[in-house]
């Protein structure tokens, strides 16, 4: 069934157009990798889906409902957004920040049900022994799991990840996407993430749509997508893609002069 | 490797600790707000005994339960009623207001150095006041020419900024620039009208600027303590929005705050909670600046705690540095103004230096 409809989305900053005429369908528990050159539109296109940018043209229908007809605290139940990196000035407790996550679905006063939901994120994250320590001492794979335990709280139906990976060791990497992406099997979720890794995105993603220029230049399965002629073309770098595992794995060259 | 049952146990103590911890932080605030809550009463039963006439403390807080029932009638009744406790009251009130305006403006603006100063409500109101004091030229007519004028003008700050709202997104740049750009503007127009009138106007102006508690009535404490209650209730009910706000603007918008819309909301209510104050006392600083950090400091950033807290905090410190400035060179009544600027100052620096975070 199909979740997430976005339909021939167009944005522009002041006059300079980001996104060109974007359609892109999502079923649950898919997860969707959007690939693509600094400036192509990734981030734009993630932050229009979640309202922090209104789209110029277009629509894009959760569920078959218009986010712009939806009330900004129906779609915070709905959609949940992990961003890159903190910019945290005041102190907060990492249990307060995942706590937050509630906020869509509280009122002033929290509940024994909202303690315990962080209580069961922060298990599974496994960063409960940080629970009391302040966001801003721990380290950027630390800070993504804080970051990723907030936005399962809001319980969403579709989760948005902006480069979740670009600021963690390779370890932290792999641990992140695997905790990603078994969330979003297990719990039905819609996931997109903009990604720069093309590794991880042909590891991880079950789908993957190129941008370029803030259009969809390709998408399809990785093997479709990821081919030496697209990246070529879409990166100007030269690269060799042997298959290994059965996805393909992006070896490259040089740049292409 | 661990049997099932182990793991599940372990689990669940884990999960009991950490919400063991959480309550002992919680109670850790609420203590906190408990003993500032403690310190003004003791601050306040000292301050009331001090002065010219020899009171003692029981003897203060005797004639205060007898006069809830009657008028005062003794010297020392009179002393205590008329004078020294309007000023108590209205030092407990001021802080508790600008330390909950400055905390709500460094919330919204995510900026460490907010306070009632930085967008220009001080300087406004202190223009307003000069004006009034030096033209008589003013708003309200009578009596109540200066406090109306530099009530008044203490929100223009604050609708100027609305206006450019519109043409511009809220953020905390636009907003912080647009605030220090009218505080120059204020303070240059009050420069000039200064620089043409008469030493006297000028002296007695400039004495409302530095901001002092003396001027504290009865007739006083009633629209101000009303002010104080009718912004605080909104702005606690807006804390959790304000907690959102401190991830950042687009955390808080996915997590369904407006946050352009909430930002200008709690402006504009910490500013008539300012203007409520500073009419009746002048521009008193420091307070809405250092009371919040000092509070953040021990109880960190949650703002449904931090707002009682540094209101209660700010009160204690008010009401200290009153005594204080009371005391200092008697029978000289130094104005609390000069006190809190002189505290803050170096207290601030100390705070800095302090500390070991890179973070507010």
């Amino acid at each position: 069934m199909v979740k997430l409809k976005i339909k021939d989305v167009g944005f522009s900053y002041a006059s300079v157009p980001v996104l060109n005429g974007i359609c892109i369908e999502l079923t649950a528990s898919e997860m969707l990798g959007i690939v693509g050159p600094n400036g192509a539109g990734k981030s734009t296109l993630i932050r229009c889906i979640d309202r922090i940018l209104k789209p110029q043209r277009g629509s894009i229908l959760l569920d078959g409902q218009d986010i712009k007809e939806m009330h900004l605290m129906e779609l915070a139940r709905k959609i949940g957004y992990i961003p890159q990196s903190t910019s945290q000035i005041f102190p907060a407790t990492v249990f307060d920040t995942v706590l937050m996550g509630r906020r869509p679905h509280l009122g002033w006063r929290s509940s024994e049900k909202d303690t315990e939901m962080v209580l069961e994120m922060l298990q599974m994250l496994n960063i409960e022994e940080f629970a009391m320590r302040d966001i801003n001492e721990l380290s950027g794979g630390q800070q993504q799991k804080v970051f990723i335990a907030r936005a399962l709280t809001q319980e969403p139906a579709v989760l948005l990840l902006d480069e979740p990976t670009s600021n963690l060791d390779i370890r932290h990497q792999l641990e992140v996407m695997d905790i990603i992406k078994n969330i979003v099997r297990e719990k039905g979720i819609a996931a997109i993430m903009a990604i720069h890794d093309l590794n991880l995105a042909s590891r991880y993603a079950d789908r993957i749509v190129m941008m370029n220029g803030g259009e969809i230049f390709d998408a399809g399965d990785a093997a479709s997508v990821l081919t030496p002629e697209n990246i070529k073309h879409v990166y100007d770098v030269e690269v060799e893609v042997p298959n290994h595992g059965g996805r393909p794995y992006i070896v490259p060259i040089r740049p292409v002069r | 490797m661990p049997s099932g049952t182990e793991t599940i146990t372990g689990t669940r103590t884990k999960r009991a600790e950490i919400k063991e911890q959480y309550k002992k932080f919680i109670g850790r605030k609420i203590l906190f707000i408990l003993f500032s809550l403690l310190l003004i009463f003791i601050i306040a039963g000292i301050a009331a005994t001090l002065g010219s006439y020899p009171i003692t403390v029981t003897e203060v807080y005797s004639i205060i339960w007898h006069g809830l029932f009657q008028n005062p009638e003794t010297t020392k009744e009179i002393v205590v009623w008329n004078l020294r406790l309007p000023r108590i009251l209205m030092g407990i009130l001021a802080g508790i207001g600008l330390a909950i305006a400055g905390t709500m403006m460094q919330g919204i603006l995510r900026n460490p150095m907010a306070s009632p100063f930085t967008l220009g409500i001080s300087a406004g109101a202190g223009f307003g006041a000069a004006l009034a004091i030096i033209l008589s030229a003013g708003f309200v007519a009578g009596e109540y020419l200066i406090i109306g004028n530099a009530f008044i003008f203490a929100l223009i700050p604050t609708f100027v900024i609305l206006g450019l709202a519109r043409y511009r997104r809220a953020t905390p740049e636009t907003m912080i620039l647009a605030g220090i750009a009218l505080l120059y503007i204020f303070h240059a127009s009050t420069t000039l009208l200064m620089y043409f009138s008469e030493p006297e106007a000028v002296k007695e102006a400039y004495f409302w600027m530095v901001g002092s508690l003396g001027k504290a009535s009865w007739d006083n404490l009633l629209p101000a303590s009303i002010v104080l209650v009718v912004c605080f209730i909104p702005l606690l009910w807006k804390s959790w929005d304000v907690n959102v706000m401190g991830a950042g603007d687009e955390i808080a918008k996915s997590l369904g705050v407006n946050v352009e819309r909430t930002r200008i909301f709690i402006m504009v209510i910490a500013s008539l909670l300012t203007a409520g104050i500073i009419c009746f006392t002048g521009t008193i600083g420091f307070i809405g600046l250092v009371a919040p950090h000092m509070c953040r400091m021990v109880i960190g950033g949650d703002n449904r705690f931090l707002i009682p807290a540094s209101g209660l905090f700010g009160a204690a410190l008010l009401l200290g540095a009153d005594t204080v400035a009371r005391t200092i060179i008697a029978p000289v009544i130094l104005p609390v103004g000069i006190l809190t600027a002189f505290m803050g100052g170096p207290l601030f620096l100390y705070l800095i230096m302090r500390r070991r975070r890179e973070y507010w």
